[in-house]
């Protein structure tokens, strides 16, 4: 076995391993963070190496298990794609293994049961690390099953908690419908190819039509997995109530999974791209970033808000994609590769920013028992490390220069830009609207990300606990502290980054980025040097000497010292904590602008001691118009088959016996 | 020689951002002036607002109580971004090594770093106008972005390019062609230039009024040198916008080549264009009534609406022909 997947066997038995270890921790609680986790961390290290020897070498290896059926063994196979999303799943893990050991400490004394957590949060990472490298359906498919049912487990630790109960269960209905949508999926590319191997999937030949069939059924699948509108409705509610380190994994991680389910059945399997799927692809990935962020702008529970946020990014992520597809099926290679490193970029992006983002709300969490935005404020000043990093987060998903998440979507409008050089008149102006919307995304994230900040971390404490919140542990600092230099890292050496990720496309669509950086570590052409150019690494250098040049002359003594005094206020009463614009009151003109999209109830009701109070539910649009109907449709039906179930074991007998008679008889 | 001209060039390159800097409170002045005739008063001297830096950067900086960190770091971090930005722009000479590093959106871009943390020092002291104001700030913002991008991107799908360079000459070399699309696409520049700047009928500038501020509102709290740069980066903004318009819209005259005689024209023609531009705007905020917050989102519609058309229009009438 080449080197690449042996590190990534170790990953896996790592990833195991530190399963199995916390078996132990029924009778030693303190071995989750002293051996566990530490297990945990060094899975992920694995898989980056294992990633980076893939991306680097840009070779295919295979290999064959002695596991699986007799006449199907398990067949591994790690080429770029592979290694690249076994590096973006590595680098979180990573994280979360520094992360984790002061964060899962509140747990010790707690009642939930330990060696769940770490148990199936194992099994979690083996099971996406198992699907990123599967070379056939069978174990494709049982490492996604692994993956979303010990997933399940970890969003439903909090147990006590109904809602949370609830969120974990619509999370498992979710999970399977879409699985077996996948699985269907695959039925259709196994039928016509012959085999369960991606190797005879790829050979299958497939008429437009049934490959369309193959196409909408992985999107229907992969996008429920991915959280895409309007079947993103689980998200939110599950993500949340997960442990802070976990939601990172699943919102920065997991997520990604899906992207390369959708991107390994699409682009490799299926292996022919028509524009068709790339219109579809790109509407739903613009709708998903617009009411994504939209959602999350009015969210005031900053792990749901968080979560919302995810929807926006993976929107972003498949209007990449879309893109690609359009541009490979209407034969513009080159701009297809654009399209697709574009989003490749924005994954990884995604996953440090979000991971990043996580774990500051899991510190704010651990350190003041609150989520509640409207409940924070001046967090900046008693965790001033938490603060900082949590601002590179924000300005990262905010699209920033010189952020790395602006990286991502310079890329995305630059491939969005080059719409010209298509013949089609409607496709010519359908993706700059695509665009217009991704820009529109991008400034509403910003608001949203200036509210998250200045409520929770800027002004004066909204209440107690808050005002008495410390600093968190060394560890937790550290795992946002990686995540933040590779924010600040990707975005200003965007050049190498497209280095490594340019060998995706070239396997996978056969097309490289040749001229993206042939003009030196300096400048990122994704075209051509007149066509476009972006300097990051002269950004950040102007910007930083000219802000150490301010420090400098701060420091010096030769600007007069700042004094202290009141605020002014306009000459007001000195202001109190309440006084402040709260996180609702910050979103209240765009709520008010984008109203349709919302269900808002609000109500001022007279109590009977005469004071007033006011009410504001903001819902969410696609539950009533895509979930209630299902959920009524399904009760319907439970209702009428409920009449089956007559008590009498002879009926039933009577029942099972001619289902297997009409089972036989459709099969002879 | 090689060696020569690469220097000159970022030599001129730097010479230019310091003069996009140095020009800026001239043209706020120029618009006060006008404004001041149009309305029967003498005004201001020209050269006021130099006046009014000078004795801001002098003055001792108060800062409050409750302020963070981020409220005194702030006003460098606005002021670099959107200097950083301006220096992309070509003000006087086409052939410059900046507009490589940055493309119009990574000047976009810039501007939102600049706002990002202007809103967020807003929000820092923790009072209530210092919220609003960041609230409305980003309404304004995330409506007036898509706008400017999409106008942008006309003008990028005409010229292959989204340099602002190669924009300018690629207009250049179209030579004097009416394109529905560029009118369109000026008309939303010019609403979007308007908003972001926070001049009326969005914002105004000269109001302390409490409940009608936006960007008054989010300075509210700042003194000394700290208000003198957060003033001063407004004003190179304006003066942004004002050479964005002016010179991809109206190229002529720019300097294409970095011969003395050319630069002088250039820096000739870019003040004329720039004086008519700043009468422009002193006559429309002299006749226009600032409107209501909520009124905004459809005067940003608009903009983008104009945008789309200038776009379609591109793409339907311009591409085959």
């Amino acid at each position: 076995m080449a080197i690449g997947l042996d590190l990534a066997a170790l990953a896996v038995g790592l990833a195991l391993a530190s399963a199995l270890a916390s078996a132990l921790t029924i009778r030693a609680p303190r071995l989750l963070r002293l051996l566990v986790l530490p297990l945990f961390g060094l899975a992920g290290a694995a898989a980056v190496a294992a990633g980076l020897v893939a991306l680097v070498r840009g070779e295919v290896s295979t290999a064959v298990l002695p596991l699986g059926l007799p006449w199907l063994p398990w067949q591994v196979r790690l080429d770029a794609l592979s290694g690249f999303f076994l590096a973006l799943i590595g680098v979180v893990t990573f994280a979360v293994g520094l992360y984790g050991p002061a964060y899962v400490r509140g747990f010790e004394r707690g009642r939930d049961p330990l060696p769940v957590l770490g148990g199936f949060a194992g099994l979690f990472l083996a099971g996406m690390l198992l699907v990123v490298l599967a070379d056939d359906a069978f174990l494709f498919m049982v490492a996604w099953e692994v993956m979303s049912l010990s997933s399940y487990f970890l969003v439903v630790f909090h147990h006590d908690n109904p809602a949370n109960r609830r969120a974990a269960f619509l999370y498992l209905l979710m999970a399977h419908v879409g699985g077996l949508a996948i699985l269907l999926g695959y039925g259709v590319l196994a039928s016509f190819g012959g085999g369960f191997g991606f190797e005879a999937m790829r050979a299958a030949p497939l008429s437009f039509g049934w490959a369309s069939v193959a196409f909408s059924l992985a999107f229907l699948g992969f996008g429920m997995k991915a959280g895409l509108v309007p079947l993103h409705a689980w998200l939110p509610e599950a993500h949340p109530v997960a442990p802070s380190h976990i939601s990172a994994l699943m919102s920065g991680v997991m997520l990604k999974v899906a992207v390369y389910g959708f991107i390994r059945f699409v682009f490799d399997l299926i292996g022919e791209a028509h524009w068709q799927w790339g219109v579809a692809v790109t509407a739903v990935g613009s709708l998903s970033a617009l009411l994504g962020v939209l959602y999350a702008l009015v969210q005031n529970d900053l792990k749901r808000l968080l979560a919302y946020s995810s929807v926006e990014n993976l929107g972003i992520i498949f209007i990449g994609l879309g893109l690609a597809l359009v541009f490979q099926g209407t034969g513009q290679g080159l701009l297809a590769a654009l399209a697709f490193v574009a989003a490749l970029y924005h994954a990884i992006n995604h996953a440090l920013f979000k991971g990043l983002l996580f774990f500051g709300a899991g510190a704010i969490l651990h350190s003041t028992h609150e989520r509640d935005l409207d409940q924070m404020g001046g967090l900046l000043r008693r965790m001033p490390w938490t603060g900082l990093f949590f601002l590179v987060g924000t300005l990262s998903i905010s699209a920033l220069p010189p952020f790395n998440g602006f990286v991502s979507e310079w890329l995305t409008f630059q491939a969005a830009l080059q719409a010209w050089q298509l013949e089609s008149g409607v496709l010519r102006s359908l993706i700059p609207i695509a665009a217009a919307m991704l820009a529109l995304t991008g400034a509403l994230a910003a608001a949203c990300f200036v509210k998250v900040y200045g409520v929770a971390f800027l002004g004066q404490a909204r209440s107690r606990h808050v005002r008495r919140a410390r600093q968190v542990p060394l560890g937790m600092r550290a795992g946002q502290g990686v995540l933040a230099f590779l924010c600040l890292l990707f975005g200003v050496l965007p050049t190498r980054v497209v280095d490594l990720i340019e060998a995706v496309p070239r396997q996978i669509l056969g097309q490289g980025l040749p001229e993206a950086t042939a003009h030196g570590w300096l400048w990122l052409t994704p075209v051509a040097p007149a066509t476009a150019s972006y300097g990051a690494p002269l950004i950040a250098f102007v910007l930083l000497v000219l802000a150490l040049l301010a420090v400098w002359a701060a420091r010096r003594g030769t600007l007069r010292r700042a004094r202290r005094c009141d605020p002014w206020d306009c000459g007001f009463a000195p202001p109190g904590a309440r006084m402040q614009y709260t996180a609702t009151a910050f979103a209240q003109p765009l709520r008010r602008v984008f109203a349709l999209l919302f269900r808002i109830e609000e109500r001022v009701e007279q109590r009977e001691n005469g004071l007033l109070r006011h009410r504001l539910v903001v819902g969410d649009r696609a539950w009533g118009l895509f979930y209630a109907p299902v959920v009524r449709a399904v009760e319907s039906a439970a209702a009428r088959i409920v009449r089956l179930q007559s008590g009498n074991v002879r009926i039933y007998l009577g029942w099972t016996l001619s289902t297997l008679l009409v089972l036989l008889w459709i099969i002879s | 020689m090689d060696y020569l001209l690469i220097a000159s060039s970022w030599g001129l390159a730097l010479l230019q951002a310091l003069l996009f800097a140095a020009l800026a409170p001239l043209l706020v002045g120029w618009v006060r002036k006008v404004k001041a005739w149009l309305q029967n008063r003498r005004g201001a001297p020209l050269l006021q607002p130099y006046r009014d830096l000078y004795k801001l950067l002098g003055k001792e900086v108060r800062v409050a109580h409750t302020a963070s960190v981020l409220f005194r770091a702030a006003p460098y971090v606005v002021f670099i971004a959107t200097w950083l930005a301006a220096s992309a722009v070509p003000l006087v000479a086409v052939a410059l090594p900046t507009a490589a590093i940055a493309d119009i959106i990574v000047v976009v871009g810039l501007l939102a770093l600049a706002r990002f943390f202007l809103a967020l020092a807003g929000m820092d002291v923790g009072t209530a106008f210092g919220g609003m104001g960041a609230s409305r700030e980003m309404l304004v913002s995330a409506l007036a972005e898509p706008a400017m991008l999409m106008a942008v991107f006309t003008l990028a799908m005409t010229a292959h390019s989204t340099n602002l360079a190669s924009v300018v000459d690629a207009q250049l070399a179209g030579g004097l062609v009416l394109r529905p699309s560029y009118l369109f696409a000026l008309g939303a520049l010019v609403l979007v230039a308007l908003a972001e700047t926070g001049r009326i009928p969005v914002d105004n500038p000269a109001t302390h009024l409490e409940l009608t501020m936006i960007h008054e509102a989010m300075i509210l709290e700042y003194s000394g040198r700290h208000l003198a740069l957060m003033e001063w980066a407004a004003q190179v903004k304006l003066l942004l916008y004002g050479v964005l318009i002016a010179n991809i819209f109206l190229p002529w005259g720019i300097a294409g080549s970095l011969a003395p005689a050319d630069l002088v024209l250039g820096l000739a023609a870019v003040a004329l264009k720039l004086l008519a531009l700043g009468a422009a705007l002193a006559l429309a905020e002299t006749v226009l009534a600032k409107m209501r917050l909520f009124r905004a989102p459809a005067f940003l519609n608009l903009a983008l609406l104009l945008a789309l058309l200038g776009l379609l229009g591109h793409v339907i009438l311009e591409v085959g022909a």
